[in-house]
């Protein structure tokens, strides 16, 4: 009786369906026609000519080049704020761990929209930001911080910091602070432990950190929006441009496949790292 | 013991310096808002609840909020329904391939959403598609769908299929045995990540901005747009309320399973 209706295991294996279906047709398909329409011209001919014309253009160039730039000190910033604070936060008490969850978490879960309009509040010439340095006597007149490069940087590592933070705290959690006794008792200074102990048995952390904070801040389009405006232009808001004003199909699916490329290379490198550090880490482990 | 007591210090002074440097925005905003002058300016000259009353007067703003809520709530609850069977199927079907699935499932959020807009909105264009509420909660399900999934296979991969059985042999029927035995299991899976899936759509920007146009527009497109034509604190008090928005919904996902596992990644 039971054995006839039990639930089949190669049965459910279909209930995927309705779902992985909706996402081929909605989200995979649609991408596999953007990147053939940037691969054909007008009459239909392929042609690698969208590629060529947009990176020879010498803006275009410097735009991407902006682009990565940016991503790239926003992932560094993040990392260097990050790594401190998750590992405090893992040897933190209990409550201060509570504390600091909200902290991450509820501008998490604000709008990106809300929070980058707070930064245009934050960092106007006679905003908080520059009342208090003032006041602490570190500078001597208003630091331009809204309308370039810095503001962007701040703003988005906000945004993004959470997402170091919390994938470096599930590692800093499970390292063993008896790991750290033994090193030391084996004469190590704090240095080669970090170097040695700390930062390979972190580096899953890191890296998925990494990943998340620089694919997010390659395509980020709200922050520079509101933070610069149209005086600092980097690829997602060029891609908008072309599609919402110009019309430009062409030009933007040539972008937008740029971006895409640039996101699968993060996720597929990241995936690749991960796997490295975890066969290493096992290879460690036997020959221990 | 002195270095003991230096990296106290300095660990908590991190803490404290990175708290203040993630709340301060939001707090900004909220002192804003019940301020009397009409620049920003703080601290606040008096305290005022004009922008408050503003934001109620402002035209239009129903219709953007309502539209923004109705897409959430759509994508949001037809997530839950695909997500939790494809968590199903991956958490105990037998078919090769299922790691595969599960990140393909996952992968939209890996992806720049301005991409996903404009991939979306060639297909659409094709198919003839011009109603803007379909298009949107089409294109939001896309980014709703994996947070689900994420979190329900999550939670399922603990759940033991065998206490069904159990259930079965009890004498429930199989879908009675489902909806008494698996769904209570899971209902902190689908409280939280229907929370998060619910405001990832009411905040998303770069897929709606491909979808919308002049007289259908999203709460965070209006925002936007009126950030950059005429910047005035009644931004700052419709914010206040998402902000207030957002920490009801933390609450409630803190009452139902802590801010440990919200944190999961």
């Amino acid at each position: 009786m039971t054995n006839r209706l039990r639930l089949k295991p190669l049965g459910i294996g279909w209930l995927a369906l309705p779902g992985a279906g909706y996402l081929v047709l909605v989200f995979a398909l649609p991408l596999l026609a953007l990147l053939a329409s940037s691969l054909f011209d007008a009459e239909g001919a392929f042609s690698l000519a969208g590629y060529g014309n947009f990176l020879g253009d010498s803006y275009n160039a410097k735009v991407v080049w902006n682009t990565l730039k940016i991503a790239t000190s926003v992932t560094l910033i993040c990392l260097l704020i990050g790594y401190p604070a998750a590992f405090a936060m893992a040897r933190a008490p209990v409550a201060v761990q509570g504390l600091m969850f909200l902290a991450l978490i509820l501008p998490l879960s604000v709008g990106v929209v809300v929070k980058s309009f707070a930064w245009t509040i934050l960092l106007r010439s006679n905003g908080p930001v520059n009342a208090l340095l003032l006041q602490l006597g570190l500078i001597d007149e208003p630091l331009k911080l809204l309308f370039n490069e810095r503001g962007l940087i701040i703003a988005a590592v906000h945004v993004f910091l959470p997402f170091m933070v919390l994938p470096i705290f599930t590692v800093a959690r499970q390292i063993d602070s008896r790991f750290m006794d033994a090193a030391a008792t084996l004469g190590g200074g704090p240095l080669y432990r970090f170097r040695h102990v700390v930062w390979p048995l972190s580096l899953p952390g890191v890296v998925t950190g990494c990943a998340f904070v620089f694919s997010m801040a390659v395509s980020m389009y709200v922050i520079p929006a509101l933070i610069v405006g149209d005086r600092y232009q980097t690829l997602p808001a060029l891609l908008a441009r072309a599609y919402l004003f110009m019309r430009d199909r062409q030009a933007g699916s040539t972008m937008a496949v740029m971006l895409l490329i640039i996101a699968v290379s993060i996720v597929l490198l990241s995936s690749w790292l991960g796997r490295r550090i975890e066969a290493r880490q096992q290879r460690a482990q036997e020959a221990a | 013991m002195n270095s003991e007591k230096l990296w106290h210090f300095g660990s908590n002074l991190i803490l404290l310096l990175v708290a203040i440097f993630m709340l301060a925005p939001l707090v900004v905003v909220v002192m804003v808002s019940f301020s009397s002058s009409p620049v920003f300016n703080l601290p606040a000259p008096e305290w005022s609840l004009r922008w408050y009353s503003a934001l109620l007067h402002k035209d239009g703003l129903g219709a953007v909020l309502w539209l923004s809520v109705k897409v959430a709530l759509v994508s949001t609850l037809a997530a839950l329904v695909l997500g939790t069977l494809c968590a199903i199927a991956i958490a105990h079907g037998r078919f090769r391939g299922r790691d595969a699935l599960l990140a393909f499932l996952v992968s939209p959020l890996m992806m720049p959403g301005l991409v996903i807009g404009v991939a979306l909105l060639q297909v659409l264009r094709e198919v003839g598609l011009r109603d803007v509420l379909g298009a949107l909660i089409i294109g939001h399900i896309v980014i709703t769908l994996p947070y689900i999934t994420r979190t329900v296979h999550a939670s399922l991969a603990l759940f033991d299929m065998r206490l069904i059985e159990a259930a079965r042999t009890l004498g429930l029927s199989p879908a009675r045995a489902v909806l008494q035995v698996m769904v209570p299991s899971l209902a902190p899976a689908f409280l939280t990540s229907g929370l998060f899936a619910f405001l990832a759509s009411m905040d998303n920007y770069p897929i709606s901005i491909f979808l919308t146009d002049a007289r259908n527009k999203t709460l965070p497109i209006e925002i936007l747009r009126y950030l950059e034509e005429s910047p005035d604190p009644t931004i700052a008090a419709l914010s206040a309320g998402l902000i207030l928005f957002a920490i009801i919904v933390l609450f409630l996902a803190e009452r139902m399973v802590g801010m440990r596992r919200l944190a999961q990644f």
